[in-house]
């Protein structure tokens, strides 16, 4: 065996570790290693991922010393290699680039905390990636969730709090669902590995019997896992979560927190449920209409609320809603577009995040209408910014574009889908514009510089009383960010979007690899 | 019917028991009682899980100086689920306590609606998003 095969094993591994030696650490040294150990993880999945490219071989590696029916395993091909280089990559990115927002906005004690917290959730993703045993699955799922309310109340403000509620009552419905699916999947299978079961049901599917239990598991697990990832009736707590956070948080959080539930349904339909038995229950049509719904409301939320993050929160539900569109297209072009979406969101939706950070400088939030000017004080968010919103509109030449373009063509000839699917795409695309012209528009403009200078720094009362007392205030190195800091944070804005152009002029490596990634799923 | 009850008793229990705590994790506005309700969802969960092991008049899978065959004993897969299950379940509602136990020290209330009314206070006071 070759000792690359160790690689996925070893990459959870370090994570976890990694989450357990920040614990002891003081915070500088937390960070440290939080990193490496991302990094680390980072040159073993791009390793791996070359390997499994050369190969084009999926292959399973086991866990313990049982044997398939019993033991524990693990999966990995290209798509699993490349879902575990692009969580590897935002969550460094984030790191890195929120490196300001995570010294000032969080209490020094509880800093190294928050690397614990981020190198569990990329531990319990890269799980979720990996993984052939839908118990396990299952567990990390739950630990999924647990890191991803400690991103969320790790501000520590009621609000932060009362958000981490919320998400956490919504998403242990979504886990109780996914569990009790799991159960009876168990019962009617008698298996836990991925493969064993996808055999049982297909014999089950042949015979005829148990069709209603299957239709009811399948409801189960599809709608627990799409309230996990915040899909169109579920998205509630999503705008709380990803507006309040602080902005690695929320760079996690919407770029790949709610892809591994998505990519763990990918999972579900082709390799556990099977893809035939899957599309005779017509769960398709739910995910498909619910994902067509989401696109069209999360637009229209985006462009009423006025802030510049809760909009992009709110973004995030409706690029949702083109991700569960194109699974529910049903076929394996959908699925390709679906994923290679996944990839594209997650890069372009955590850059926007990083990017409104220095708007909003240590303010939660601002008005869109408060963004008037700042373009030309922030030069390199402001581009990027810009980038990443050109993205997400389906501008050509970048990867948002291709991805719009791969959903559109993966719906031709699928009957009433093609035509609702082209339309939701075309008026979704228009309110994007709506929201995002507006916001680049504001950056660029002149005027309206020196208010805003007013509005980010400090708080409205103190403003009108001394400007001078202020503009010294101003001065204390603390508060503000280093040179270091932002140049660090310039850096990862524009290797984000550097990767989006790339994948957006060069689509062809990510589509070849994800659709034969597919194919030895 | 009665039969198939009896039969099917422990999963019809289970199904029971599921709403309830499901319907309490949504709909109670007292957050005590919401992770109540999460408990019951779990505990029916486990209910059923544990009871797709059992097979009737068979022994706990130990081995002390019972048989070696296989046959005398119950499927000990599920009980071990069950047990991952309670770990994850008692971490989870840790969690949501301590959560509680924040909310309740700064808003001196549990009533989840009324917290996010003052949290949307707190928000308009600022004057922020």
């Amino acid at each position: 065996m070759d000792f690359v095969l160790n690689f996925p094993f070893f990459s959870i591994m370090i994570c976890m570790l990694a989450a357990l030696s920040t614990f002891m650490l003081g915070r500088r040294a937390a960070a440290v290693v939080a990193k490496l150990a991302l990094l680390i993880t980072l040159v073993l999945s791009v390793i791996l991922t070359v390997y499994l490219h050369g190969t084009g071989e999926s292959f399973v590696y086991m866990m313990g010393h049982f044997p398939a029916p019993w033991g524990n395993e693990i999966r990995a091909g290209e798509l699993e290699g490349v879902m575990a280089i692009f969580t590897c990559v935002i969550a460094l990115l984030s790191l890195i680039a929120g490196k300001y927002s995570i010294r000032t906005e969080i209490d020094d004690t509880k800093q190294n905390l928050y690397y614990l917290i981020t190198c569990l959730m990329e531990a319990s993703l890269l799980a979720l990636i990996y993984t052939n045993d839908i118990f396990t699955g299952y567990v990390f799922i739950e630990i999924n969730t647990i890191a991803g309310c400690g991103l969320i109340m790790i501000r520590n403000t009621g609000r932060s709090i009362a958000a981490a509620i919320r998400y956490m009552v919504v998403s242990l419905v979504g886990s109780g669902l996914f569990l009790i699916g799991t159960t009876l999947l168990y019962s009617i299978t008698g298996h836990l590995l991925m493969q064993n079961i996808n055999e049982s049901v297909a014999a089950l599917a042949a015979d005829g019997s148990y069709s209603v239990t299957l239709t009811i598991i399948t409801a189960l697990m599809t709608v627990g896992l799409a309230i996990k990832s915040g899909l169109f009736p579920f998205h509630l707590w999503i705008p709380d979560a990803y507006a309040i956070s602080v902005t690695p948080s929320s760079a996690m959080l919407s770029g790949m927190v709610s892809k591994g539930y998505i990519f763990l349904l990918i999972k579900l339909i082709y390799r556990v449920i099977g893809f035939d038995v899957y599309s005779s229950t017509g769960v398709f049509d739910l995910i498909f209409i619910a994902g067509i719904i989401a696109m069209i409301m999360g637009s229209v939320a985006a462009i009423r609320s006025g802030y510049l993050r809760r909009m992009t929160a709110y973004s995030s539900v409706s690029q949702i809603g083109y991700i569960f569109m194109g699974i529910g297209i049903a076929n394996s072009a959908g699925a390709v577009a679906a994923i290679f979406h996944i990839i594209t969101h997650g890069l372009t939706k955590s850059l926007l995040f990083i990017a409104a950070s220095s708007f909003t400088g240590r303010k939660e939030d601002i008005r869109v209408s408060d963004l008037k000017g700042l373009g030309h004080k922030y030069p390199v968010s402001a581009a990027t910014f810009t980038a990443a919103a050109l993205s997400i509109i389906g501008f050509p030449l970048f990867a948002g574009f291709i991805a719009k373009m791969l959903l559109a063509n993966a719906s031709f000839d699928c009957g009433w889908r093609m035509y609702a699917a082209i339309g939701a795409i075309a008026v979704s695309t228009i309110l994007n514009v709506v929201y995002f012209f507006k916001c680049i528009i504001n950056l660029y403009a002149f005027g309206g510089f020196e208010e805003e200078k007013k509005d980010t720094e400090g708080s409205t009362a103190e403003e009108t009383a001394d400007e001078s007392v202020k503009a010294t205030a101003c001065v204390d190195n603390e508060d503000r960010p280093t040179k270091y800091e932002n140049a660090l944070h310039g850096i990862c804005a524009a290797v984000l979007a550097i990767i989006n152009l790339y994948i957006g002029l060069a689509p062809g490596l990510l589509s070849d690899i994800i659709t034969k990634g597919l194919n030895v799923f | 019917m009665f039969e198939q009850i009896y039969n099917h008793f422990n999963d019809i229990v289970a199904a029971i028991l599921f709403v309830i705590g499901f319907s309490n994790l949504l709909f109670q506005k007292n957050l005590i009682k919401k992770i109540i309700g999460l408990n019951i969802m779990d505990v029916a969960i486990y209910l059923l899980l544990a009871s797709q092991g059992y097979i009737s008049g068979r022994l706990a899978p130990i081995l002390t100086d019972g048989s070696e065959n296989a046959t005398t004993y119950i499927n000990p897969i599920p009980s071990g689920l069950v047990l991952t299950g309670i770990v994850v379940s008692v971490s989870v509602t840790a969690l949501m306590l301590s959560m509680t136990i924040r909310l309740y020290r700064k808003y001196r209330t549990l009533d989840l609606d009324e917290i996010l009314v003052k949290v949307r206070k707190e928000k308009e006071d600022k004057g922020e998003g």
